[in-house]
This record gives C-alpha cells, structure tokens and sequence, in this order.
C-alpha cells in the first residue's frame, strides 16, 4: 500500500502550486484553477487520511468541499462575467477601485 | 408620675400643629378652643407635677428626653428638671396663659390673622415651657431665643399698622435687636460657665460654685454680670429697657401675657436659677439690686406722665420687674419669686382690663363714628358707669399694684421692702438703703399714677364721642379678668406672713431661699405713702380741675413744667440712645454701603482694577496662549496624522486582488506558526 505520507507530500505540492497561482497569475479564470486547485489538495489530503484510519468521515467531509467548490464556481464565474462585461477584460489587475 | 413632664411641651405643640393645619378651615370658635384646651392640658399637667413633688419629699427630679449634643466632655441632654422653683414658673405661665387664650378669643375676634394669632400663643407656652422646664443653660437659652422670636412675632402682629404703616413692625425689630445686646451676655457668660465647670448643667454648676467657689475668685463675678447683661434684655431693666415700651403695639393679650405676666420675669427666674453662683459675688449682687431699684424708680417717674392706656402699664410693668430684680439682687429670692407670682395676676388683670377698655372705647368708636385713638386716656373719661365689670376689675387690679391691704401687691411689695431694709439697717450695707429708698419712691409713684390712669380712664366726663358709647365686652373677654381679679384679691396668700407656704416650697429647690420676717412698720409706712400719694393724685385729677376736653393740657403739666415734658419724653432715653447708637451706626452703614461697597468696591476694585485685569488677561490669552500654543499644537498633531497616513497607510492599499491574497497567507502562516510553537 502507498503511504499516507506520499498522499500528503502530493497534497502539499498541489496546494503550493495553487497558492502561487492565486499570487502570480492575473488571468481570473486561472486564478479560479488555482483556488480549485487548493480545494482538491485539501480534499486529497482527507481521502488519505480516511484510508489510514479506516472511517469513512473524511470521504464525507470531501463530498461537502466539492458542493462548495461547485457554488463557488458557479459565483465566481458570474462574477467574471459582470467584471468582463463593464470592463471588457478579465484581467484582475484591471479591477483596483480599492487603491488608496 | 415624673414621666408625664414631656407632655407639659406636647400639648401645647399637638395645639399649634393642629391650628397650623387646620386654621384655615376651621372657625374662630374651634381654633380657640384646640389652643385654649392646649393651654389648658399643660396646666393640669403642672398641677399632677406639683402634687408629685409633695409626694417625692420636694425632691426634684430630671427626666430625660433626648440626647442632644455630646461632644468629648460636653455633655448636653435635652432633660427637663422638676424642682419647686420650675413648677412653679410652669403653674403660672399656664395658669395665667390659660386665661389669656380665653380673653384672646374674644378680643381677636373677627381678626383676619386670627388663626396665626392663636399659633403663636401655643408656640409661646411651648418656648417658655422649654425655659422653665430646662436642665441645663442651653436648653434654656434655647426656650429664651424661642420666647424672644413669639415676642418678636407678636409684637409685629399688626405689622401693617402703627406709624407710618412700619410702626409695629420698627417695634418689634427695636426689640428683637436690644434683646440681641442682652443674649450676647448670656452667651458669653454660659461659655464662662462651661470652661469654669465643665458643664451647664444645673447640678454640675451649683455642685461647683457651691464646693469650689473660693477658687474660682473673679470669674463668678464676671460670669454673674454677664448674665445680668442678659437679664436686662429680656426683663427690660436698664440700659435695655427701650423695648419693652413699644412692645405695646402687639395685640393687648400679648402684652399681657408675654410683655407683663410670664417671658419678662425669664430675667428674674433665671437669677433665681443661678443664685449660687450669685452668692459668690457680692459686687453683681449689689449691681443687680441698684439696676433693680434704678429701674424701678426711673420706670415710676416716665409711667407718670405718659398718655397711653398701655404705656402707662408697660412703664409700671418696667417699675415692678425692677422691683423682682432689686429682690433678687439682695438676695430675697423668696420675695422676688412671690412678686413675680403676685405681679403676673395683677398686671395681666390690668392689661386685659385695659384690653377691655380699648376694645370697649373701639366698639363705641365705630358706634359714634368717631375714629380716635382708643388707647390714649385723654381720649376717655367716665367710663364707669358704661363698663361694670372691668371697671371694678381694673380698680381691684390698681390696687393690688399699688400696694394696699389685703391685696396680693401688698405682701409681695412689702416682702420685697423688708429684705432691702433687712440688708440696709440690720446689716448696715450701704446699697440695701439706697434701694430701700428707691422702692419707696417707685411705691409712691407707683400709687400716683395709678390713680392718675383711674381717674383720666374712668371718672369724670367723657371726653370723645367714642367714650361715650364704651360698650361692656362679652362673657368671653369679662371672665377671665374676674378670674384674674380673685387671683389679685387673694394672691398674697400664697406667702403671708408666719406661714411662708412659698418660701417653704421653694427652699427645697436651693437653700438660698428663704422669706423675711413681716415687719410692720415697713408695711405701715408703705401703705401710708401709697394711700398719701392717691389722695394726691384724686387732689391733682379729680377735684382741682378735671380734664375737660381731649387737647386741654395734663393738669401735672401746668405745674410741673419742663419737668413733665422731661418724665413724657420718657428721660430723652430713646434720642440718647438715638443719637449715640442708632445714628453713629446707621452713618457707619451708610459709609460702608455708599463708600467702602459701592464708591470703593464696586466702582473702583470691581470696574476699574478687576475688569482691566480681566480685559487684559483674555488678550494675552487669546493672543498667546490659545492661538499661539493650544491651536498649533492640535494643528499639528492634525499634520502629522495626515502626513503618516499619506506616506504610510496609502500605498498599502494597492487595489490588487493578489496583495490582498498575499496578506491573506502571510496572515494564515503567522497563525500556524503561533499554534505550531506553542
């Protein structure tokens, strides 16, 4: 069997990667990837951990992340709609009405 | 049985509560019967006191009421004293305040403030019970502030009348200021008391003088001049005696009451109360008896020549209290006490009587429309025959003044007269003969111008349309006097000769007190003198010429002359005091009012210096200090926060989703950072 560890040097990676992302990438729709990206991380890491433990609590724990990761989505790209529309972009650096 | 003392003050206080609640709606005839009835109670309550006392062996007894002050050794209950000497005061002025109120009813009647008159009263009894009643010097200078104040009241009871509208109430502030001149004695001199003994009760002081008196020397004098100084207020003896005179412009039940019967004689009760320390000084003895004697020849010689009903009984009242004053001064307690008893029938009787005759001048005044002063005696005549009963009441209370056998002024007079001769011939001191000398004279004026006041007042013609129509007064007003009138028939029974009922009652309250031998001479000549000077006065006012008409001079005055005008200007003893006190120190007031306050204080220090300074003092505030110091400082406190927050605060906020983001982890990381170390 493959150690839990490998699950979460994995998880930890991915995360990293989406972290980066978020910071680095101004397109909206990567950002957007790259927030998924952490939510499925984080996911993997309770699948791991259920397998380890032998309960299925964390399977159900990653049902309810995905639901979220679902509506999320289902905001943020309506959000990215609204932003293209008045701004005929989806470049994030676009939208800085809170610069001081 | 002791206990019951408190409630000789509790009736007479539920009274004036009740009157002062309810007067208003309740008719003349009720607020009279819930103060006469107060007046009343206490009465009984004297009598149960001085039975008690025969049951107790004449021992006297102190109740305690409450505690008062107590401060370190000061110890001052409010404990009221039984002895003879105090149920005795407290019999009398209820007694005598009982038939007051009785009088009062009918002479106020119909008076707008009569509910507030009757308050007064109560509030009277009360204050002179506190006095009576005390156990100590302050609780008795508290009862003699309190008779001082119904004084003052009633004085000013009218206070919208007499001269020039301010008349009563000038009156009644003359008094309440000279009785002030006598308080400051007391004061001082209980202060003495209390830093000699220690204390001021009763006790306590008489222990004191009586067992450490040699040590104390001087002071006894010193303390005893003091309290005379008081005693000259309240009892009007000289210098202080102004007062009592204008006093007369309270209502005549007043004067009768508080004016001649009861809060005068404080004076007299308090040299009784204090005779121990009196024993100490011979040199305050014989002051007292020479301001005693003084006082009570000076009085004699205004009283003859005045034309006021009632000044003539204020100047005799003057007369007689520097009789009990002389007494005491000798040391004849006994006879001053009798004489105060005696004379508080006699001159209340006389004061209601002449009350009476006013009233009765008044009615026929407004009968005969004939608006003239019903006090002044030239206004009357003839009133005999119009007005009975106070004609024969006013002639029995003449009489008993005066002196003649057997009425009550006769012993009480004669006592007074033995104790001065007993000092000045049979122990050969100097003063007894100077006052025995007095009192004879003061005797014979007093008999001339009682008969003078007889004869203007009730024989001859009527000399105004309003003495003419003089009606009797009813039942109400009438009783009384006849009550008062038996009392002055039969008063000197109280103390005759062989018996001394009164000495023997009163020298279980001090030892000092004991009566004199009657001496028959004395008694013979004095009643000679007194009947020589009214066959003078019938020789002057009834048969050489009587007075025909209201305006024709006194028939004294065409023989004595200057010498009258001097007696009616009363010894120019008001425009001495007049010139010497009033004057000097309204000038003094007007000085400080015009000078110091307004011209100096006010114009000068206030709206020159003052103002100036202020003017300048806001300049240089405005100027330096708030535009200059207090302004620039928040300015810049203003600027740097501005500053700081354009240099530092602004650039932080780049508008940059991922800026936010990145603080968003770094904060995350700081988190688990905390939790991981600990």
């Amino acid at each position: 069997m493959i150690p839990t560890t490998y699950f979460l040097g994995l998880s930890a990676i991915l995360f990293s990667i989406g972290v980066v992302g978020v910071l680095v990438r101004r397109n909206a729709i990567i950002i957007f990837m790259s927030i998924e990206l952490m939510l499925n991380s984080a996911n993997l890491v309770f699948v791991a951990y259920a397998r380890q433990f032998g309960t299925l609590d964390g399977q159900i724990l990653v049902f309810f992340v995905m639901t979220v990761a679902a509506a999320e989505v289902a905001v943020g790209l309506a959000l990215i709609v609204a932003i293209f529309r008045s701004k005929a972009s989806i470049d994030v650096d676009a939208v800085n009405l809170l610069k001081g | 049985m002791f206990e019951i003392v408190p409630l000789v003050l509790v009736f007479p206080v539920v009274g004036l509560l009740l009157n002062t609640a309810f007067s208003r709606w309740l008719d003349e005839k009720w607020i009279g019967i819930v103060a006469s009835c107060a007046s009343c109670a206490a009465f009984v309550i004297s009598i149960l006191l001085a039975v008690a006392l025969a049951g107790n062996r004449f021992h006297a007894e102190v109740v305690l009421l409450a505690k008062w002050i107590s401060i370190g050794n000061l110890q001052l209950p409010w404990q009221m004293r039984v002895d003879t000497l105090s149920v005795t005061m407290m019999l009398l002025v209820t007694g005598v305040g009982t038939l007051i109120h009785i009088y009062a009813i009918g002479y106020m009647h119909r008076d707008p403030r009569f509910g507030r008159f009757f308050i007064y009263l109560n509030l009277f009894i009360t204050m002179m019970l506190v006095l009576v009643a005390a156990d100590n010097y302050l609780m008795l200078f508290v009862g003699w502030e309190g008779v001082g104040l119904c004084s003052y009241l009633l004085i000013g009871f009218w206070y919208d009348k007499g001269n020039a509208s301010v008349g009563n109430a000038r009156a009644g502030r003359k008094a309440f200021v000279v009785n002030r001149v006598g308080d400051m004695g007391i004061l001082i001199g209980m202060f003495l008391i209390f830093n000699l003994v220690g204390s001021l009760q009763f006790d306590d002081v008489v222990n004191f003088f009586e067992h450490h008196g040699a040590e104390v020397g001087g002071m006894a004098t010193v303390v005893t001049l003091l309290l005379l100084l008081g005693v000259a207020g309240k009892s009007a003896q000289i210098p202080l005696f102004v007062w009592l005179p204008d006093a007369m412009a309270g209502p005549t039940p007043v004067s009768a009451l508080i004016h001649a019967a009861t809060m005068v004689t404080a004076g007299i009760y308090l040299i009784a109360r204090s005779a121990p320390i009196f024993a100490l000084a011979p040199l305050s003895q014989i002051t007292v008896a020479l301001v005693g004697a003084a006082t009570a020849f000076m009085a004699g010689t205004i009283a003859v020549a005045q034309w006021d009903i009632k000044r003539v009984l204020a100047y005799s009242t003057i007369s007689q209290l520097g009789f009990m004053v002389a007494a005491v001064g000798l040391g004849g307690y006994v006879a001053g006490m009798f004489h105060l008893i005696t004379h508080a029938f006699f001159k209340a009787l006389l004061f209601l009587a002449a009350g009476s005759v006013i009233h009765g001048v008044e009615h026929g005044g407004h009968h005969a429309h004939d608006h003239c002063d019903a006090q002044d005696m030239r206004n009357m005549g003839g009133i005999k025959d119009r007005m009975k009963i106070t004609f024969w009441v006013y002639l029995i209370g003449a009489l008993a003044l005066v002196g003649v056998f057997p009425l009550a002024g006769f012993w009480s007079k004669d006592e007074i007269l033995s104790d001065a001769w007993h000092v000045g011939i049979v122990e050969g001191h100097w003063h007894g003969v100077v006052v025995y000398v007095l009192l004879v004279l003061a005797a014979i004026f007093t008999a001339f111008y009682m008969t003078r006041q007889m004869v203007m007042v009730f024989f001859g013609q009527a000399r105004s349309r309003a003495a003419e129509h003089a009606t009797e007064n009813p039942p109400m007003m009438t009783t009384p006097l006849i009550v008062l009138a038996v009392l002055s028939l039969l008063g000197g029974a109280l103390n005759l000769p062989g018996l001394h009922t009164l000495g023997r009652w009163l020298e279980h309250t001090h030892h000092f007190f004991h009566s004199i031998d009657f001496n028959l001479s004395i008694a013979l000549s004095s009643t000679l003198l007194a009947l020589a000077a009214i066959w003078l006065g019938t020789r002057v006012y009834y048969h050489r010429r009587p007075l025909k008409n209201a305006t024709s001079p006194d028939q004294l005055q065409s023989v004595l002359g200057t010498v009258f005008s001097f007696l009616n200007g009363k010894w120019y003893v008001d425009e001495f005091y007049d010139a010497t006190i009033v004057r000097v120190y309204e000038w003094k007031a007007r000085f400080l009012a015009f000078q110091v306050d307004w011209a100096f204080w006010h114009d000068y220090v206030h709206d020159r210096v003052i103002s100036a300074a202020f003017r300048g003092g806001a300049v240089a505030l405005s100027g330096s200090v708030d535009t200059g110091g207090i302004d620039r400082f928040f300015d810049g406190l203003a600027h740097l926060v501005r500053v700081c927050s354009e240099r530092i605060l602004r650039p932080l906020q780049t508008g940059y989703v991922r800026n936010y983001a990145l603080g968003v982890m770094l904060g995350v990381i700081v988190v688990l950072g905390i939790i991981l170390v600990k």
